[in-house]
């Protein structure tokens, strides 16, 4: 007990946060990062129509603008001029805030993704991502477990059986995917951790890739493989999109939502959809890393530029995977879903990091 | 740097909170959410006081203790289940069949 | 910039308005999602004292999972406000030992100030990083973190057993 009795010391004065870089530069680099993802997503919108049209062999929405580049922005104009709908008896405040917290989650989790290395210019070093915070893997999955609370509660929220099914069933798909995606996650970080090396920075695991050359999706081609997959689950997709399964649940648990809330729902959506594919990008596909392109410390404008733009290549590649995927595959079963899993992603996820140990301690990476 | 008192103090104001929601209360779901609190507060306990010593040492310990949390939820909640298939209720206090 | 003193008024405001909510809201989903908000708050706190790992870790096990589970099974039991639950004499009882017994802590708590270190470890200080903590767990805590992850699995085939509804042919 005595031990619990420590002398405190005592200075109110001392700051949270010591700043590495001042308040302006993580200021404007959260308004650049704000701005790349909610570029990517009307335009990701639009590419979703426009693939899934041409993949069915359709003309797809092009009247508005040239060839429908403009189409998410009328999108846009209609929902704001919406009537905002809200069924009766249902919780003003939760019924607002859950569509909310599905989009500041997706969005948020852009901040420990880094764009790029490290910018050399005018005398100071500036990191290309917004927060290179210790925990930043950590900070993700965190942040995609809040996120379930943004469909969850607009299902039960909206006071409606299909809403509440929706709920329900996103809630149980996104606790079982979210271990396999933890442990893929894991196998990651013990590939790349050593006797003097281990981090959970996002930014160091990228140089780590970049220094050898050779990325993650190679050396664990099975983690890949998982953690791809359960970031589908994670955001809803096809062929998990289980909790808003049209046919059974008619919108599932944004039924109820209309106008801009619904809105919100689709931008988290997409939002997560990007905030995934930068994740995987980081993890697997060596981030802003292209051989011979890319040096490890961006000297000036036109380095930094190549990385951040070998970066959003890779995302916008894997951006129309996921798209691909949606339009090719179906739906599953929610049982199929439940055992697929469990029985299947699971286990393999373990031997995979099982693998991913014994390679650690034998030094195969 | 806060003084750990507050902390200290700060933790023994979420566990009595706790404490008051499991005694006050009949729902067993509640009752299991002041069980959680009380952890909390251990933990809050655990860190403040290893913060200026044995940080690291401190965490492992919370650690711990989350993952008995997390072990306590997950049986609990099923007890949770199986008193509803029996009873269609989740109150603690219509669980009197032992009561002479 | 926001001092270390704000930010631990503002998280435990937080931690403890979520706490009392929780306790007194007669809507299980209302205060499950108090409870979120104290765990939040909580881990502000352990953001405050140098813990970030912990404060990681308390979001993605509470709040992403324990609390997930809780809403889970609140919903698929389709449970609706409790009535008043009233307060019995000795439920009244019961608090006022309470109160007494927080008071018990709370005491040497705020005295913590006065008091020294009658052990401080001669150890080297070790900060709260992954590392570190990982070093303490997987060699001085070894064995204790190997019986947490039995108990995890015991848990785990427990709830698995009680929650499964039984099969036609066998007795309850």
């Amino acid at each position: 007990m005595s031990a619990l009795l420590l002398l405190p010391t005592v200075d109110p004065a001392e700051p949270l946060l010591d700043a590495a870089s001042p308040l302006w530069l993580t200021l404007l680099k959260s308004v650049a990062v704000f701005g790349i993802t909610m570029t990517l997503v009307p335009l990701l919108v639009l590419a979703e129509r426009r693939v899934s049209a041409w993949m069915q062999y359709r003309v797809g929405p092009n009247r508005v603008g040239i060839g429908g580049s403009l189409q998410p922005m009328a999108d846009l104009v209609k929902m704001l001029f919406k009537e905002e709908l809200k069924p009766d008896g249902v919780p003003a405040f939760l019924f607002t805030a859950a569509p909310a917290i599905a989009a500041i989650t997706a969005l948020s989790m852009m901040a420990v993704v880094p764009f790029g290395g490290t910018l050399e210019i005018a005398g100071r070093s500036i990191p290309l991502v917004v927060a290179d915070v210790d925990i930043g893997v950590l900070a993700v999955l965190a942040l995609s477990s809040i996120g379930v609370y943004g469909i969850t509660l607009g299902g039960w929220a909206s006071n409606s059986k299909y809403s509440l099914l929706g709920g329900l069933r996103s809630s149980a798909q996104m606790i079982s995917y979210e271990l396999t995606l933890g442990i893929a996650l894991l196998s990651v970080l013990v590939a790349a951790s050593g006797p003097e090396f281990g981090s959970f920075k996002l930014s160091e695991l990228i140089a780590r890739q970049a220094e050898s050359g050779i990325w993650n999706c190679f050396k664990l081609p099975l983690g890949f493989v998982l953690f791809t997959i359960a970031a589908f689950a994670e955001t809803n997709r096809l062929p998990f999109d289980l909790p808003e399964a049209e046919p059974e649940l008619v919108g599932g648990y944004h039924t109820e939502y209309s106008s801009m809330r619904f809105g919100l729902f689709f931008l988290g959506e997409y939002a997560a959809m990007v905030a995934g594919s930068a994740v995987i990008v980081c993890l697997f596909l060596g981030g802003w890393h292209f051989p011979y392109l890319t040096k490890e410390v961006a000297v000036g404008w036109g380095g930094a530029l190549t990385q951040v733009a070998v970066f959003l290549a890779k995302v916008l590649a894997f951006l129309f995977f996921f798209i691909h995927v949606r339009w090719t595959l179906p739906r599953l079963r929610y049982d199929q879903l439940m055992n697929f899993g469990w029985k299947w992603m699971l286990p393999l996820s373990l031997l995979n990091l099982l693998f991913a140990g014994i390679g650690a301690a034998l030094g195969w990476f | 740097m806060v003084p750990q008192a507050w902390y200290l103090l700060l933790s023994a104001l979420l566990f009595g909170l706790g404490i008051a929601g499991f005694v006050a209360r009949r729902n067993t779901l509640v009752m299991f959410m002041s069980v959680e609190l009380m952890l909390n507060a251990a933990n809050v306990v655990f860190l403040a006081a290893a913060r200026d010593h044995v940080p690291a040492r401190g965490s492992a310990c919370a650690l711990f203790v989350i993952a008995v949390a997390a072990a306590e939820v997950a049986v609990g909640l099923a007890l949770v289940l199986a008193l509803f298939r029996l009873r269609k209720s989740v109150q603690a206090d219509e669980v009197r069949e032992l009561r002479a | 910039m926001l001092s270390e003193t704000t930010a631990f008024l503002l998280f435990s405001a937080i931690a403890l308005v979520g706490a009392v909510n929780v306790v007194t809201r007669r809507n299980p989903v209302h205060a499950a999602l108090w409870l979120v908000g104290a765990f939040l708050g909580v881990a502000g706190l352990f953001l405050t004292l140098g813990a970030g790992l912990l404060g990681a870790i308390q979001v993605m096990v509470y709040a992403g999972a324990i609390m997930v589970l809780f809403l889970f099974v609140i919903l698929l039991l389709n449970l609706d406000t409790t009535p008043f639950e009233g307060l019995s004499i000795a439920r009244g009882a019961s608090l006022l030992a309470t109160a007494a017994t927080v008071a018990l802590i709370a005491f040497p708590f705020a005295r913590a100030r006065e008091l020294r270190a009658a052990a401080v470890p001669d150890e080297p200080e070790l900060p709260a990083t992954a590392g570190n903590i990982a070093s303490i767990l997987f060699h001085q805590y070894a064995l204790p973190f190997e019986v947490v992850s039995l108990l995890l699995l015991i848990a785990m085939v427990g709830a698995i057993h009680l929650a499964r509804r039984p099969r036609r042919d066998e007795p309850t």
